[in-house]
């Protein structure tokens, strides 16, 4: 088949890992990070010419009555199980895999370049350069999947991938914890996964994504009513399966690894942790779809848990000093956007527009918030501080960075004609048709967004100047400035892409036609957050200060992200290590095998006991035989009688 | 004539190896010997598969191949040294070879008496080879007692810690074992035939003449599982294994969890199952709950050990938990996936008891508190240990992965509650053990250095890479390409199970 090159982009990365992995020690520095840039690079042009092909491809197929057709470029046997559960991995093109292969292979390569001037210097180097070959090689194969197995299999590699890279800076405890941390809570997400990949494809009789979405309708029925728990099986497998999703895509109460990923080194907080692998859980759920959209149940599970982290998290971003947190905060807010949008979509409400929606706000979201990571590390870089306080007016020293973030900043803020307008927009129209108090939330939260967006520019680049110590920061090296310029502009143009001609939720063409009154609310509220924003922090003043101790409770609360972290470790620490796996062992040490040793205790005892009669005295002897002899006689005559 | 069968060589070949090594007189002498002998059972194993699928590739649909040449051994009980292979004896004789070919390689500076160590340690191989050529309950039962003595030996001599005690407990506890396994077999061998036939210790004639009374399965298939059950770490009969692995010495530590154990899973499908599938049917609820009990509770307890071996001893205890588990769900998936677990677990525990014999070489202390930031001063160990422990937690490309998901996807075949809550909790271990392996990992490999002599600590030497090496080779190959072996497998699970169907 013509596209059947797309394969390419899993095998270089992944060839780049091994070889990076294997002889990364003996190559120099420099050699390992232009190879892998390099490698990326071949990758990129080979994403977006499938990507392309299949967009604007005139071959036989691709389109069919204005349906864009999904495509198995390739599919290989890798595991049967019985006949029809048959792990495969293979390459399916559709619209949101091949945008997803724009959206990964631009921002790796972006970050490939930003990291040979981020990562300079570092002690293991070449370890980081094959590492984020290992993770761009799992996700594109994530979104390349054919079916649920596959993705779990690609699931699973750019957890680990996650954890190696948060890891990176092993010596230090807090990295080694945060990484643990972020894996062992995907990992119980994925439990679940696995769990509603179990349940599904026991009925369904297959993990082909295809045969599941093509008749959703019939795969439900599958099921034959069967129920559990009051619930029927299959919203049990779906909301299981989306707790997976939740899992990686940070939604409360999964979320707390994410804000402490954050230790990673910022590249890989951009590449990983704010385009594209937290949004995996997205993507499941817009590859499920069809399925979902029959479910009404576990639809409504996804809206209420992503309506409520939306809020949560922007509460949270709204009160944290550190930079990188705030834009952690800020991604799982955003996330819960899209994944609000995909739970208030639906077939009849224009044409499903939340999910074009959700897979529009991804693209624009990837590109701008790793724009703004890649400025995060660029700051962190010059003034070699994650905290706010030690930033400010740095407008003055870096000029780019303070543009590239500017532009960020409006972008998320929704302020057009930048890309976050565009489709947080068709977010809020998707929210409001489904119900106005869906709309009205979210609202609320896009003005939040917008506040504590600026409220973290006015306070790096204006307030006030603090020390620097004994070097004035400057700005980065052009390896890290010419990604910034590159996102930036992909951030001012990409909300004119017209992003219904290419994914929407029946793959039909769709046009977008923007709500002007929903439009209009929408930048209203985001100007109203910039100007209380611009009020509280431009300039160094007492307000923020005053506004704290009025409202001490709240503040601290939300400072502390109201307390979910102390409530994991309590459960973590205090319940599943000293109430059950402690006495476990303990029980395991002293009951059962203080069994087995009583056993041979008393095997050892009767024994010794035993071996008195063996005294070697004649006497003892004689009187053994006397007992014996007489209770002989005693019985025979007992028995005589 | 039976020298004409392949298979007799995997056992005349370590007996070779014993009379080479009495000859030795340095170590040198030792070490070829040991290196030649392991290797030869190598290439014999590799050979086998290709002739073995050569065999099935030209249409030979028997049961076991390779049956040819059986040698009467005592007439008044029928016993035979009968042979024979299916594709799930294949695999297990493939593990094997890896296993003693690395083992050798990791014991290479064995002190002191290396001659009388490797001695046993090819008695023990001569046991364990023996048991999976087998097709003689008898004779099976005769390698199995082969295997299992030497154990005493090389822990009691060789081992560390309280290794007397330790010995003596693993020795005591396995020979109770036995003793069940006696019982059973001698009540199967009574009840071989139908009336007046002729009795029979040869596991397919039994099978075919399926005379084994249900009143009797009762009986003999608890004390054949249990038998069996207590070398495969069945809870509550698995106290042997933590104390036994501590105390023994690196290449036994790996000999034993990487392919002793597997004789108890082995023993378990091909004996108790095959034999007695009415009663398996009805009684493979116990025996679940307690597996399934096995496999939290093992991980459970990993969670909070200190000594490296220790840790791996209970995460021993789950994932051959999880070996039984998926026996006695009684389908061929489920089945598959257990020897699929057999082989992962096989290599992969060798794989950390290798590690962990290497890294307590260097630092002399196995507990964790007391070591820190080892992968900056011994990276080769470091990521060794890495990929080992991302094996046992089940990332896809590695072996756990694969034999997980397998066991998982076939007990989630039975649509009834009791299967299923029991699949759930098993599918629970994968979080926990993330938990106590990254813990482990964390504290021993990350992290500052705990204690400042570990700085001068070097890395490891050519025979400790080839062992690793060896290991980590094998545990990506089933990881990566898993329906090679799976194939095998599952084509000689499905008239097994067929049984059950």
């Amino acid at each position: 088949m013509e596209l059947s090159y797309t394969v390419a982009v899993l095998i270089i990365p992944v060839f780049m890992f091994l070889f990076l992995g294997i002889v990364g020690v003996k190559l120099s520095k420099k050699t390992a990070g232009i190879l892998g840039t390099l490698a990326m690079g071949v990758t990129t042009v080979i994403a977006y010419a499938a990507a392309f092909t299949y967009f604007f491809g005139t071959e036989q197929g691709q389109v069919i009555d204005g349906v864009r057709q999904q495509l198995t470029v390739l599919d290989l046997t890798w595991l049967e199980f019985t006949k029809n559960l048959v792990i495969k991995i293979g390459v399916l093109l559709d619209p949101i895999s091949a945008m997803m292969l724009i959206v990964i292979s631009t921002v790796s390569f972006m970050v490939h370049i930003y990291s040979l001037g981020y990562m300079d210097g570092e002690r293991g180097f070449q370890r980081y350069y094959a590492f984020l070959s290992l993770f761009t090689f799992s996700m594109l194969g994530l979104v390349l999947a054919t079916n649920i197995f596959q993705m779990y299999i690609f699931w699973e590699l750019v957890g680990v991938s996650s954890y190696l890279l948060i890891g990176f800076y092993y010596t230090l405890p807090a990295a080694v914890s945060a990484s643990k941390k972020a894996f062992i809570v995907t990992r119980f997400a994925d439990l679940g996964f696995l769990v509603g990949i179990l349940i599904l494809s026991f009925y369904t009789d297959t993990f082909d994504f295809i045969s599941l979405t093509s008749d959703p309708q019939a795969a439900i029925s599958t099921a034959g009513g069967a129920t559990f728990l009051g619930c029927s099986v299959m919203t049990w497998a779906l909301t299981l399966i989306f707790m997976g999703g939740a899992g990686k895509s940070a939604m409360f109460p999964l979320h707390i690894w994410l804000p402490d990923a954050m230790e990673g080194p910022t590249p890989v907080s951009a590449l990983i942790h704010a385009a594209t692998m937290v949004v995996a859980g997205v993507y499941l759920v817009a590859r499920l779809f069809p399925i979902y959209a029959v479910d009404v149940t576990a639809l409504e599970i996804i809206t209420v848990v992503g309506a409520f982290t939306a809020l949560y998290a922007a509460a949270v971003a709204c009160v944290q000093s550190d930079i990188k947190r705030v834009l952690a905060f800020s991604t799982i807010s955003q996330i819960a956007f899209m994944i609000t949008s995909l739970g208030v979509a639906s077939p009849e409400l224009h044409h499903g527009v939340g999910y074009m929606a959700s897979m529009f706000h991804l693209f624009t979201h990837a590109m701008f918030k790793a724009l703004l990571f890649l400025c995060a590390g660029a700051i962190i870089h010059a003034v070699h501080s994650n905290e706010m306080s030690a930033m400010g007016g740095l407008r003055k020293y870096m000029p780019i960075c303070h543009i590239a973030f500017l532009i960020g900043c409006l972008a998320i803020a929704g302020i057009p004609p930048f890309a976050g307008f565009f489709s947080k927009d068709e977010i809020l129209v998707a929210a409001y048709a489904k119900s106005p108090i869906w709309g009205v939330w979210l609202s609320v939260v896009a003005g939040m967004t917008a506040f504590y967006m600026f409220r973290l520019y006015y306070k790096i680049f204006w307030w006030n100047n603090p020390d620097y110590g004994h070097h004035t920061p400057h700005e980065a090296p052009m390896t890290m400035t010419f990604p910034l310029i590159f996102l930036g502009l992909v951030s001012i143009v990409a909300g004119f892409i017209p992003f219904g001609e290419f994914v929407t939720s029946n793959r039909e063409v769709y046009e977008i036609h923007l709500d002007w009154t929903v439009a209009g609310t929408s930048i209203a509220i985001a100007v109203v957050g910039i100007a209380l924003a611009t009020v509280m922090y431009r300039k160094e003043n007492n307000l923020p200060e005053q506004l704290a101790n009025r409202f001490r409770g709240l503040w601290t609360a939300a400072y502390h992200r109201f307390y979910m972290d102390e409530l994991y470790q309590f459960i973590t620490h205090k319940i599943i290590f000293a109430r059950i796996s402690k006495p476990i062992a303990w029980f395991d040490r002293r009951i059962i095998d203080g069994t087995m040793d009583l056993l041979a205790n008393v095997t050892n005892s009767a024994s010794f006991a035993v071996r008195r009669m063996q005294s070697g005295s004649v006497q003892t002897y004689v009187w053994f035989y006397l007992v014996g002899a007489v209770a002989v006689a005693v019985i025979t005559i007992i028995c005589l009688i | 004539m039976i020298w004409s069968n392949i298979l007799i060589y995997f056992v005349i070949i370590p007996l070779l190896m014993l009379g080479g090594l009495a000859l030795c007189k340095n170590i040198k002498q030792v070490r070829a010997v040991a290196t030649v002998g392991a290797t030869a059972l190598m290439v014999l194993a590799i050979y086998l598969v290709v002739a073995f699928l050569g065999l099935r590739a030209e249409g030979n649909t028997a049961e076991m191949l390779f049956t040819e040449g059986s040698m009467m051994w005592f007439e008044p009980l029928n016993i035979h040294l009968a042979l024979g292979v299916d594709g799930i004896s294949v695999v297990m004789i493939v593990l094997s070879a890896f296993i003693v070919f690395a083992g050798v390689f990791a014991s290479w500076k064995m002190d002191p008496l290396p001659k009388e160590f490797f001695m046993w340690f090819c008695l023990l191989s001569t046991g364990v080879f023996g048991f999976f050529i087998s097709i003689d309950m008898f004779t099976m039962f005769m390698f199995y007692e082969v295997a299992l003595i030497p154990m005493y030996l090389l822990i009691g001599v060789w081992g560390s810690g309280n290794k007397m005690y330790s010995a003596m407990k693993l020795t005591l506890m396995l020979m109770g074992g036995s003793a069940f396994l006696m019982l059973g077999i001698l009540g199967i061998y009574y009840h071989s035939a139908p009336e007046g036939g002729q009795l029979t210790m040869n596991i397919l004639e039994i099978a075919q003449n399926d005379a084994i009374p249900h009143s009797w399965q009762y009986f003999l298939f608890p004390m054949t599982f249990v038998g069996f059950g207590v070398l495969g770490a069945m809870f509550p009969f698995h106290t042997w294994s933590p104390d036994g692995h501590a105390s023994a010495p690196t290449a036994v530590s790996m000999l034993h969890a990487g392919v002793l154990m597997k004789l108890g899973g082995y023993g378990c499908f091909r004996i108790a199952i095959f034999l007695m599938p009415y009663a398996a049917n009805e009684l493979a609820w116990i025996f679940l709950t307690l597996t399934g009990i096995s496999v939290v509770y093992g991980a459970f307890s990993a969670c909070v050990q200190t000594d490296l071996k220790y840790i791996n001893a209970y995460s021993s205890v789950s994932h051959c938990g999880m070996v039984l588990f998926a026996i006695l769900m009684l389908n061929t998936t489920a089945m598959t996936g257990a020897v699929l677990q057999m082989l992962s677990h096989g290599l992969m525990t060798a794989l950390f008891f290798a590690l962990i014999g290497m890294i307590y070489g260097r630092t002399h202390t196995r507990d964790i508190r007391k070591m820190g930031g080892l992968m900056r001063i011994m990276p080769f160990l470091g990521v060794g240990y890495v990929i080992a422990g991302l094996a046992s937690l089940g990332l896809p490309g590695l072996s756990g992965f694969v034999a997980e998901m397998t066991i998982f996807v076939g007990s989630f075949q039975h649509a009834d509650m009791f299967h299923r809550v029991f699949t759930i909790v098993a599918c629970c271990s994968i979080v926990i053990t993330a938990v106590y392996i990254l813990r482990v990992v964390g504290k021993l490999l990350f992290g500052a250095v705990q204690d400042e002599h570990h700085k001068t600590l070097t890395d490891a030497e050519w025979h400790e890479r080839l062992s690793t090496v060896t290991l980590i080779l094998a545990v990506a190959a089933i990881g990566c390409f898993p329906n090679f072996f799976s194939s095998i497998i599952n084509e000689a699970a499905e008239p097994i199970m067929r049984l059950f169907a």
